[in-house]
């Protein structure tokens, strides 16, 4: 693994950490507004999926979708005036935290609706196959996702068409606040793949070179015309299912989760061997973002209301 | 001029736009085989290949997302819906991402989507192959309406359609399919929000959605010397040309929208709130609406029939506002 790379992959999922935390203190401050739905602990399998990435392939996230934009190569200023509803946010202050988009880096939208981006994602898809391009599109979605019906009718058709696909199932343990094993009969998602004559692959998804590893390899299978590959990551939601809802979740689950080597990035600093002063640097340089980021948030304007109506009411 | 049946408008116009335009294509069940169901797609897929004319798996939320997400990445694709009743099975990737997308993006991207519904009754097939469900995406912000009732603006709107940025539900009706009219040769387009003056008239305005224009007509005919009705056909439900709608209100004082949809909470109500709102003193009487009746629709052929308008229930209630 080359070493520069390991150090972006820290760097990447410690930006996703310090911008969760700041939207958590943000949102708890009333700055910003909404449903909030935080991926701190889930940061390896956005970095490592969207390291195997090219700027041009594309990416459909899920209402927690803050880490993938970032992943992806979000900009941070803009990502921040979004969620406090600026102009200035990468959506304009249409989105909000549920639909970032920011289409110039490949991230064509988060989405409210739990599903809704693995039969979008399909579409870019099967844009660059018929252009005979050789960019990817990824499907992010959560365990609580593989039970809706565009799993299956995407997968299927996906394999079908042999289209340059990859579904990343972030298996969270939680659908909301239902526990995996009260909505799915079997202990993995990726057998299910084998129905569909796909790889499904099972990986530890809070280690971010595994996850990047079983990634280049789908992306490779992908790019070469042999279809879509099915990746379960399993990791695990560190906070409640979004800020607002109360949550219930047994000590020891919390304890086992919890566990230092368990963290992506404590794992990710010592199975990629990163010196104290690479840390430290990171940590200065992603701080020193963030906060230039939430300055230029609260400096920016509200969108007006006439222009907004003058452009999108158009009955 | 020539003679074409609207079936073969639908189907020159997805072979001139596929011709003029690369990034167009069409999807859904059947599309590629022997020209789909009803012929729409007759000979695409011999003249385009199967890259361009995709036949799908029954997955209408697949093939329909599909369409979405190649929008976005700057396709323009043409989805066929068999039935018009089959949305029903692909709500979310119409009305929650399709329809929104340009919006919760703050204009970022657009989704210049066509999708191609087939609707109408009268035919037999029943409750879940008959409905009229446009109010569902009029009552939608994000989407376009059409509903061509001749030959020349099944052509003319279904490639602008095409052509337009915005996703467009093109709804079409089966009961039409065979019918003839004269058409010019060449191409031609019907712009999008504007309505046509089918007959003029001086008494009432109707205005006839769809294959309502038929019924509208009939029943200017039967009352011609006894009551002057003018028919306009909106063609285009969102944007609508209000305007045109006024003017003629304006000179007849009197209104009633036909269509086959169920009147309540139709688009036949949004019409008479529209008028109300912008031209109440034009009005002489009551504007009224006819549509079907509250009922999933039954089969059985005098049933159905007495649940539908027709040029019969249409001409009473006409005679019923003119009191003639």
């Amino acid at each position: 693994m080359e070493p520069d790379l390991v150090i972006q992959m820290y760097r990447s999922m410690l930006t996703i950490r310090l911008f969760e935390e700041k939207v958590k203190q943000l949102y708890q401050a009333g700055e910003i507004a909404g449903a909030i739905h935080l991926s701190i602990g889930q940061e390896a399998v956005a970095v490592g999926v969207c390291s195997a990435l090219r700027l041009d392939d594309a990416v459909f996230s899920t209402h927690r979708g803050h880490g993938h934009l970032i992943a992806k190569g979000g900009h941070l200023p803009e990502m921040v005036a979004e969620l406090m509803g600026r102009q200035t946010g990468c959506s304009r202050g249409c989105g909000g935290s549920m639909h970032m988009f920011e289409s110039r880096v490949g991230f064509m939208g988060g989405n409210g609706i739990v599903g809704g981006g693995l039969t979008l994602a399909l579409g870019a898809a099967f844009a660059a196959q018929y252009r005979g391009r050789d960019g990817i599109a990824v499907a992010f979605f959560g365990d609580g996702a593989a039970q809706q019906g565009t799993f299956h009718e995407a997968l299927n058709l996906a394999a079908l068409w042999k289209l340059p696909y990859l579904a990343v199932c972030e298996n969270n343990q939680y659908a909301a606040t239902t526990p995996f094993v009260a909505a799915v009969p079997t202990a993995d998602i990726a057998p299910r793949a084998a129905g569909y004559g796909i790889p499904g692959i099972v990986v530890d998804g809070n280690d971010c070179l595994a996850v990047y590893r079983a990634a280049t390899a789908a992306v490779e299978r992908a790019r070469a015309g042999d279809g879509p590959t099915l990746l379960e990551c399993k990791t695990y939601r560190v906070e409640p299912h979004c800020g607002i809802i109360a949550d219930k979740r047994p000590k020891e689950e919390l304890e086992r989760w919890g566990r230092p080597d368990r963290d992506p990035l404590e794992h990710l600093r010592r199975g990629g061997g990163l010196s104290d002063a690479v840390i430290s640097a990171a940590w200065h340089d992603v701080e020193a973002q963030l906060e230039t980021a939430v300055t230029f948030a609260r400096g920016s304007p509200y969108p007006d209301p006439a222009a907004f109506l003058r452009e999108h009411a158009n009955i | 001029m020539r003679m074409l049946q609207y079936i073969q408008a639908i189907n020159e116009a997805l072979h001139e736009e596929m011709a003029r335009d690369a990034s167009v294509f069409v999807i859904g069940e059947d599309v590629d085989q022997n020209g789909g169901v009803f012929k729409a797609t007759q000979g695409l897929v011999e003249r385009f290949g199967a890259r361009r004319v995709r036949g799908t798996p029954i997955a209408e939320s697949a093939f329909t997302g599909l369409a979405a997400g190649a929008a976005m990445a700057g396709l323009r694709p043409v989805v066929e819906f068999m039935y018009f009743d089959f949305v029903g099975v692909a709500m979310d990737p119409l009305v929650n991402q399709m329809a929104k997308i340009a919006g919760m993006s703050g204009g970022q991207l657009q989704v210049p989507v066509t999708v191609r519904a087939q609707t109408g009754a009268r035919t037999r097939e029943a409750a879940q192959h008959s409905q009229s469900l446009e109010a569902w995406f009029l009552h939608t912000p994000g989407f376009k309406v059409v509903m061509p009732a001749t030959s020349y603006d099944a052509k003319g709107l279904l490639k602008s359609a095409i052509r337009d940025d915005c996703p467009v539900l093109y709804i079409e009706n089966r009961q039409l399919y065979y019918e003839t009219e004269s058409v010019p040769d060449g191409e031609w387009t019907t712009p999008l929000g504007v309505a046509e003056v089918a007959r003029e008239g001086r008494d009432i305005t109707v205005v006839a959605i769809g294959y309502a224009r038929k019924l509208a007509l009939s029943a200017a005919q039967a009352l011609e010397g006894t009551v002057s009705v003018e028919v306009i056909d909106p063609r285009s439900l969102a944007p609508l040309d209000l305007e045109t709608i006024l003017n003629s209100v304006s000179k007849t004082g009197h209104l009633v929208v036909v269509h086959d949809a169920p009147a309540s909470c139709g688009f036949g109500a949004e019409i008479v709130r529209r008028v109300v709102a912008q031209g109440f003193d034009l009005l002489d009487a009551e504007p009224l609406v006819v549509g079907s009746a509250h009922v999933p629709m039954p089969f059985s052929p005098p049933l159905e029939d007495a649940c539908l308008p027709s040029a019969a229930s249409l001409t009473a209630v006409i005679r019923k506002i003119i009191n003639r």
